[in-house]
C-alpha cells in the first residue's frame, strides 16, 4: 500500500479527534470512569509501546538493556527528557563498542 | 494587553525547543523503519503528535491494515478530545467556527497546558502563535533526525534508536513515582505488552498497543477513579 494513504488515514483520524470536540461538542464529560480512563491512557500507551520494544531498539539486547537501565535511573532522578534520551543512547553506544 | 500573536510565539518557544529534540528521535526512528526524509517530515507536519506517530511508522513498516492504523491513532490520541473539550470552554468570543477548525490542528499536550494556564480567555491569534513555533520545532527536528539517520553510520543510528524510548521513559517515570495509580497502570501495561509479544506473536504491534493500553487504563479507572479535575 502507498505510504500516502497511511499518512492520510493517520492525519485524518488525529485531526478529527481534535477538531470534533473543539468545534461541535462543548459539554463537559460527566462520567468519572471515562475521565479516569482517559487520564490513564497516555501513560498506558507509552508503557506498552516502550516495553518490550526498547530491548530490541539497538538491534542488540545487551546494549539496549544497558541503555534502558540508564534511562530508568535518570528518569527516576527527574532529569529532563533530552538528558534521559541522550544518556540512554550514549550508554548503549559505548556498550556496543565492547560487544 | 490581551493574548496577542507575539505573546503566543513567546510562550511557544520553549515548547518548540523541546519538540525539536523529541522529533529528532522520531526522525531517526522513521528512517530506520524505511521511511524517507520527506515522508517523515510530512507525517510530523500533518500529525503533530509523538506517540501516535511513533506507533504509526511501526504500522507502515509492518504494512499493517488501514483499520489498524485508524484504531491505533484513535486510542493513542483520544486524550486530545478531552483536552479539546476542556480548552473549548476557555476560548475568547473572537474564536469563531473557522478559527476552531484551524486551531484544533494544534492541540497537543504541551500546547493545551500552556493555553489552559492563561488567565484571560484564549484568542485565535495567541493560539496560532504558540502552534506555529511548536510546529516549526517539531517538523525541523524530524527533518534533521531523518537526514542524519540516513548519513550517520549504522552503529550510531542503532544507539540513537533508543532516544525516542528514552523520552517515553522520562515522561512516564516521574508521575509514576508520585502516584501509585499511574505506577500500577504503567507496570500492568508493560507486563501485558510483554505477554502479548511472546505469547501472541501473531498480534501486530498496533493491536497489541490498543489491547494492552485499553486494558491497563480500564483497570486504573476501576481501581483508582480520579477526583474531579480539569
Amino acid at each position: 500500500m502507498s505510504i500516502a494513504i497511511y499518512i492520510l488515514v493517520m492525519a485524518g483520524v488525529t485531526y478529527l479527534i481534535r477538531m470534533l470536540p473543539f468545534t461541535f461538542f462543548t459539554k463537559k464529560i460527566e462520567s468519572r470512569f471515562l475521565r479516569s480512563f482517559l487520564y490513564y491512557v497516555p501513560y498506558a500507551v507509552l508503557s506498552a509501546m516502550t516495553f518490550p520494544a526498547i530491548f530490541y531498539a539497538t538491534g542488540n539486547t545487551v546494549s539496549s538493556a544497558v541503555g534502558t537501565a540508564a534511562a530508568l535511573i535518570l528518569a527516576f532522578l527527574d532529569l529532563p527528557l533530552i538528558a534521559v534520551a541522550v544518556a540512554a543512547s550514549g550508554t548503549a553506544f559505548v556498550t556496543g563498542l565492547f560487544l | 494587553m490581551s493574548l496577542t500573536f507575539k505573546k503566543g510565539l513567546l510562550h511557544g518557544l520553549p515548547i518548540g525547543v523541546g519538540y525539536l529534540s523529541v522529533s529528532f528521535g522520531f526522525g531517526i526512528q522513521a528512517v530506520r523503519c524505511g521511511i524517507s526524509v520527506a515522508d517523515a517530515s510530512i507525517i510530523s507536519l500533518t500529525n503533530l503528535t509523538s506517540a501516535g506517530q511513533a506507533a504509526g511508522i511501526d504500522i507502515i513498516a509492518a504494512q499493517g491494515t488501514l483499520a489498524e492504523m485508524a484504531l491505533v491513532q484513535l486510542l493513542i490520541n483520544l486524550r486530545y478530545a478531552l483536552m479539546a473539550l476542556s480548552l473549548s470552554q476557555k476560548l475568547d468570543n473572537s474564536f469563531g467556527f473557522l478559527h476552531r477548525l484551524i486551531a484544533s490542528y494544534g492541540i497537543t499536550d504541551e500546547i493545551f497546558a500552556v493555553c489552559v494556564g492563561q488567565e484571560e480567555p484564549v484568542t485565535p491569534k495567541y493560539m496560532y502563535g504558540v502552534i506555529s513555533v511548536a510546529t516549526v520545532g517539531w517538523v525541523l527536528g524530524t527533518f534533521l533526525g531523518a537526514l542524519l539517520g540516513e548519513i550517520l553510520p549504522a552503529s550510531v543510528t542503532a544507539a540513537l534508536g533508543l532516544m525516542l524510548y528514552g523520552m517515553f521513559i522520562a515522561i512516564i517515570i516521574p508521575p509514576a513515582k508520585k502516584q501509585r495509580s499511574v505506577l500500577a497502570v504503567v507496570i500492568l501495561a508493560a507486563l501485558l505488552s510483554v505477554l502479548c509479544k511472546y505469547l501472541l506473536p501473531m498480534l501486530t504491534s498496533g493491536f497489541s498497543i490498543i489491547i494492552c493500553a485499553a486494558a491497563a487504563s480500564v483497570f486504573g479507572a476501576l481501581l483508582f477513579p480520579r477526583e474531579e479535575d480539569a
